[in-house]
């Protein structure tokens, strides 16, 4: 075992993406060299901050944009405090304090304050977003565009599809525009100046965006000089210099970043516009190293990730004893993150008199280009529209080239300027090794290639793991492919992802996203937009499709009745013969006389030739005529029963022990808890079959733990369990935790099923879901986070005021009638 | 019998028959799925699975073919043949539609393989 002490401590303040790679970059190198402790003034692990955009938009999910899981730190070794703030560093003591910031959950912390020693400290605090502090800026309902808390309170204020403003037309303020918008908002852009990015864009481009953004149904002002925001608790409306008065229920500012370095003023460093450090990353305190967006180097403060990260792999190689390593600031490049808008600037595009430029206008394609020339080099690029060259314009701006001889065709990109158009492929294969691909993580051409050769990758995942190349905000993605096909030939197979089925090429989540995201209604939307390859799919992708649907759209969607399996277009289940079998509900195992008469009657009357108790506690009566299921049906419906939905990839039982009311050692009402479970979740559409069970003791003889959903009642309350499996698989269920009260466990529950329903793939069961997506975080969101629990719960409940409709009652008023009865029968009369 | 003289039965209109699903014709011992395609052709099949008799008419339509509901095979609605690697074959019969009737003609009893 380590000793505590042996290692040297390394502390860092602030757990965002420049320390989380540098954190990489130390661990390769030198795994075993110090105990890492991190303080994080946000409650969560180091995410993509630059994917916010998409999960705005709804592209993405949190869960997808996390870089380090909760894993990663226990792997390493970290002590993360996560809702840690440090409001101290004591540099003679060499040590940091940190408060806890009150959690969202509601948690309280053990300790008020924690204070941790370190040998090495490393301040990457980020920045604060500008907020301008017109009368009413801290009104509820003014929120920064920053952190995935902001991203959050956005999309709760979308769910009442009211009226956003935006302030600011830049790159950010344009992504929250564009997301909130895909929210359902009504959204309006306040821009300052003239035209939108006119630092990047001359008036004339500027337009072009500006037409681009309001064809989504976004309003954009510009020369807008916000004077107040008006509202009396909360935000109710945004009032300009000019007088115009736009109503508003929710406010983004997206005006600009200060380095966040006041920390570091307090303990006495050197900061101008951000903290001060050297070529070696060190601060005026040699122990200290100042890291990321806080950080100011060569007189300048950065706000893009590329060039941080190559702050980052600095720190590490100086914190490895490396004191050659130093940090040299290069040009960046960006695009705007808007599907369907494509903007990439790169450089300096300001106007100077020794400067030059070389415009293209396309204004019929919407196309634009605009290169900035000093000395015969390109030293800014601005491309709206066709966006192809600018990895092309900017390896020519990093490696300074010299463009004379290129000069009239230049503008035309590769293709032209290098006399002979080339294809793609050949286009990738004549890039230089030193070609930048991608620019967030600053991996070039020849690292991939190499270590594709070497490592001998094979999808982009795998470039993604050993390079890091489209790992961060995935615009190079398309380039990266290009790569592995160029140098594998056919060998390179880029359905990466397992695709639906043959009629696509795109996986179950990427079609879920896309259905969020363009706002899909049906299937034959689903499949024109996302260009289906067959002309009406087949019996893989329709029932997913379906379900997909219905579940995005609770309410709204028409449920598809040709694209079921037969079992659910009829609400029975098909036997080898071709009848059916009918299960009714039997609610927790409960049954009454009456009951099962009415079983017993039926019976009798449609002479069903088989009854049997089936392994879900409830009976089966096998053998029905199709014909006779509408008459089967209404008998069972005038005693009570229900459709059991045996057949459904939906909730199937529940089953329950005897419990506190009979059992001398029943601890809790397990019936009723069961029946209570099963009244609120029947009816409900899921990835693949849901069976639930609860026992009143741990004896457990409701069989919790190998179901989809358990609970196993204790003295105290309820534990419990979720991801069982007993089928094709044998798996033993994982804890959820423990609860002390009936309403908390189904309010658990139901937010458990809901996460399932939005995250499952088509016939994946809970158990394959949760193994694929994390246990932990399936925890976090259910359990340990109450206000995601809450909202959870409310699209489930929201979702069940739709669904609970007893199907057999519907086809026994009439729907769907010809399902039931032959088109004809030919008399033989007619045949002869 | 003369083969000569085709027997068309009317058997009912196609708006009887949801697009892209099927209904069921009785023909004495024998029954007949016809199916409705997404871009309204008409096929009219025995209701028999050349795997082990799953009745067709049940399964998922999509793209010319019927997906079985025992055990997913897929079979042509023109020709009757299972896809991909399964191998068998499901009598059809012709159709005829007027003014939206349907016909199927039902001379020869086909013997399924
Ligand atoms: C009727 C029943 C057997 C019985 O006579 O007891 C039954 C019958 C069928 N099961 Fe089951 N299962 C029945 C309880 C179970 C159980 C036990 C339980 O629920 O406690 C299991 C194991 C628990 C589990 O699900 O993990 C079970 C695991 C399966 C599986 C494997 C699922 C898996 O993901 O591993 C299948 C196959 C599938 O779903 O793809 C399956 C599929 C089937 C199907 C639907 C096969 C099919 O596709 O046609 C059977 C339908 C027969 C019919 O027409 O009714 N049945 N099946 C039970 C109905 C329970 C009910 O009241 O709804
Ligand atoms: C919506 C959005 C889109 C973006 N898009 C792009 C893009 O397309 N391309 C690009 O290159 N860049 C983009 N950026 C910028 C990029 O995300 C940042 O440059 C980068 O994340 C900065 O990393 P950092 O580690 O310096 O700081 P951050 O990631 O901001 O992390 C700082 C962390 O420190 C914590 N902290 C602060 N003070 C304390 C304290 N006293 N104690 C403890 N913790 C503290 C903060 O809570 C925060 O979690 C985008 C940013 C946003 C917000
Ligand atoms: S175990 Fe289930 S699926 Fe298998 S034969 Fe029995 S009922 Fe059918
Ligand atoms: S009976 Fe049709 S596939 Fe088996």
């Amino acid at each position: 075992m380590v000793q505590m002490g042996e290692k040297k401590q390394l502390v860092v303040i602030g757990n965002g993406m420049a320390p989380g790679r540098a954190l990489e970059r130390l661990f390769e190198l030198a795994p075993d060299a110090y105990d890492v402790t991190i303080f994080n003034a946000e409650p969560r692990v180091n995410y993509d901050r630059i994917m916010l955009s998409p999960v705005l938009s709804g592209e993405k999910t949190y869960e997808e944009i996390v870089i380090h899981g909760d894993g990663w730190y226990v792997e390493h070794g970290v002590t993360l405090y996560k809702g840690a703030k440090v409001t101290a560093i004591n540099r003679s003591a060499k040590t940091v304090t940190a408060e806890f910031v009150a959690s969202t959950s509601g948690q309280v912390p053990l300790q008020p304050t924690v204070t941790a020693p370190y040998d090495q400290l490393i301040i990457a605090t980020g920045s604060t977003p500008i907020i301008i502090p017109v009368p009413g800026h801290n009104l509820a309902g003014v929120l920064a565009y920053r952190d995935l808390d902001d991203v959050n309170a956005m999309l709760l204020a979308a769910k009442a599809r009211g009226r956003a403003v935006v302030i600011g037309g830049g790159l950010l303020g344009l992504e929250a525009a564009a997301g909130l918008k895909e929210q359902g908002m009504d959204v309006t852009v306040l821009h300052l100046m003239p035209t939108l990015m006119e630092r990047q864009l001359d008036p004339a481009a500027g337009h072009l965006l500006k037409r681009a953004i309001e064809a989504r149904g976004i309003k954009v002002i510009t020369r807008a000089n916000t004077k107040s925001i008006r509202g009396t608790t909360k935000v109710e409306g945004v009032e300009l210099e000019d007088g115009t008065l736009l109503p508003a229920d929710l406010v983004v500012m997206a005006v600009g970043i200060r380095p966040s370095s006041g920390l570091a003023k307090d303990a006495g460093l050197e900061v101008k516009r951000g903290i001060v450090v050297g070529a070696d990353m060190r601060t005026s305190d040699p122990d200290i190293f100042a890291l990321g967006e806080c950080a100011e180097a060569e007189g300048q403060v950065f706000g893009l990730v590329a060039p941080l990260y190559e702050m980052a792999k600095v720190v590490a190689a100086q914190l490895t004893g490396d004191t050659s390593s130093a940090f040299k600031a290069a040009a960046t490049a960006t695009k705007l993150k808007v599907t369907g808008i494509n903007l990439y600037s790169a450089g300096d595009f300001a106007e100077g008199p020794d400067r030059e430029e070389i415009v293209l206008r396309d204004a019929a394609r919407g196309n634009y280009r605009r290169l900035v020339l000093q000395d015969n080099r390109i030293i800014g690029s601005v491309m709206y529209g066709d966006t192809s060259d600018g990895p092309w314009f900017f390896d020519l701006l990093k490696r300074n080239v010299d463009i004379g001889e290129m000069r009239e065709t230049l503008i035309f990109g590769q293709n032209l300027a290098g006399g002979i158009p080339l294809d793609p492929m050949a286009a990738v294969a004549a890039l230089p090794d030193d070609a930048e691909v991608c620019g967030c993580n600053g991996v070039c051409k020849g690292k991939i290639t190499a270590a594709i050769a070497g490592l001998g990758l094979k999808t982009l995942d795998d470039v993604r793991a050993h390079t890091k190349a489209s790992a961060s905000c995935g615009t190079c993605t398309g380039l990266v492919e290009q790569i592995l096909k160029a140098q594998l030939g056919d060998a390179y197979n880029p359905a990466a992802v397992q695709p639906m089925c043959g009629c696509t090429d795109l996986g179950h989540d990427d079609v879920r996203r896309l259905i969020v995201a363009k706002g899909l209604k049906t299937i034959p939307d689903t499949m024109q937009e996302l260009e289906w390859k067959t002309s009406c799919g087949c019996a893989k992708c329709r029932p997913a499709l379906n379900y997909y649907l219905l579940a995005t759209w609770p309410g709204e969607y028409v449920d598809d009745s040709q694209s079921r399996f037969i079992n659910e277009r009829v609400h029975a289940n098909i036997q080898k013969d071709g009848t059916y079998s009918v299960v009714p509900r039997m609610w927790g195992g409960m049954t009454s006389p009456s009951e099962l008469r009415a079983i017993a009657d039926v019976v009798e009357k449609y002479n069903i030739p088989a009854v049997k108790c089936t392994g879900g506690q409830r009976i089966d009566m096998l053998g029905v005529k199709k014909e006779d299921l509408p008459g089967v049906w209404a008998d069972l419906n005038a005693a009570g029963l229900v459709s059991g939905a045996a057949y459904g990839k939906a909730l199937r039982t529940v089953k329950t022990c005897v419990g506190s009311d009979w059992c001398r050692f029943g601890t809790q009402d397990s019936t009723g808890l069961g029946i209570k479970l099963e009244k609120f979740m029947w009816g409900s559409w899921t990835p693949a079959k849901v069976k639930l069970a609860v026992s009143g003791c741990p004896r457990n003889c409701a069989e919790v733990t190998c179901k989809d959903i358990g609970v196993i009642c204790v003295d105290s309350g309820y534990d419990i369990h979720f991801a069982g499996a007993a089928g094709l698989d044998i798996k033993g269920t994982e804890v959820l935790g423990h609860v002390a009260t009936e309403d908390e466990t189904i309010e658990i529950i139901g937010a458990l099923t809901q996460l399932y329903r939005e995250q499952g793939r088509y016939l994946e069961r809970i158990y394959k879901w949760a193994k694929r997506v994390g246990i932990e975080t399936v925890r976090e969101q259910v359990l340990d986070d109450k206000e995601r629990r809450k909202v959870l719960y409310d699209r489930f409940v929201h979702s069940q005021s739709f669904a609970q409709v007893d199907p057999w009652a519907e086809r026994v008023a009439g729907k769907e009638a010809y399902e039931f009865r032959p088109l004809s029968v030919i008399t033989a009369e007619a045949a002869e | 019998m003369n083969a000569e003289i085709r027997k068309w039965v009317l058997v009912g209109s196609i708006d009887d028959i949801p697009r892209r699903g099927a209904r069921c014709v009785q023909n004495g011992e024998m029954t007949i799925a016809v199916f409705r395609s997404f871009d309204d052709r008409i096929f009219a099949l025995e209701d028999k699975c050349p795997h082990r008799k799953g009745a067709l008419s049940q399964g998922i339509v999509h793209d010319g073919c019927v997906t079985c509901p025992l055990h997913n095979w897929v079979i042509s609605l023109d020709s009757g043949k299972a896809q991909g690697a399964d191998e068998g074959q499901t009598a059809t019969f012709p159709v005829r539609i007027r003014s939206g009737l349907i016909y199927l003609d039902l001379t020869i009893v086909p013997t399924a393989s």
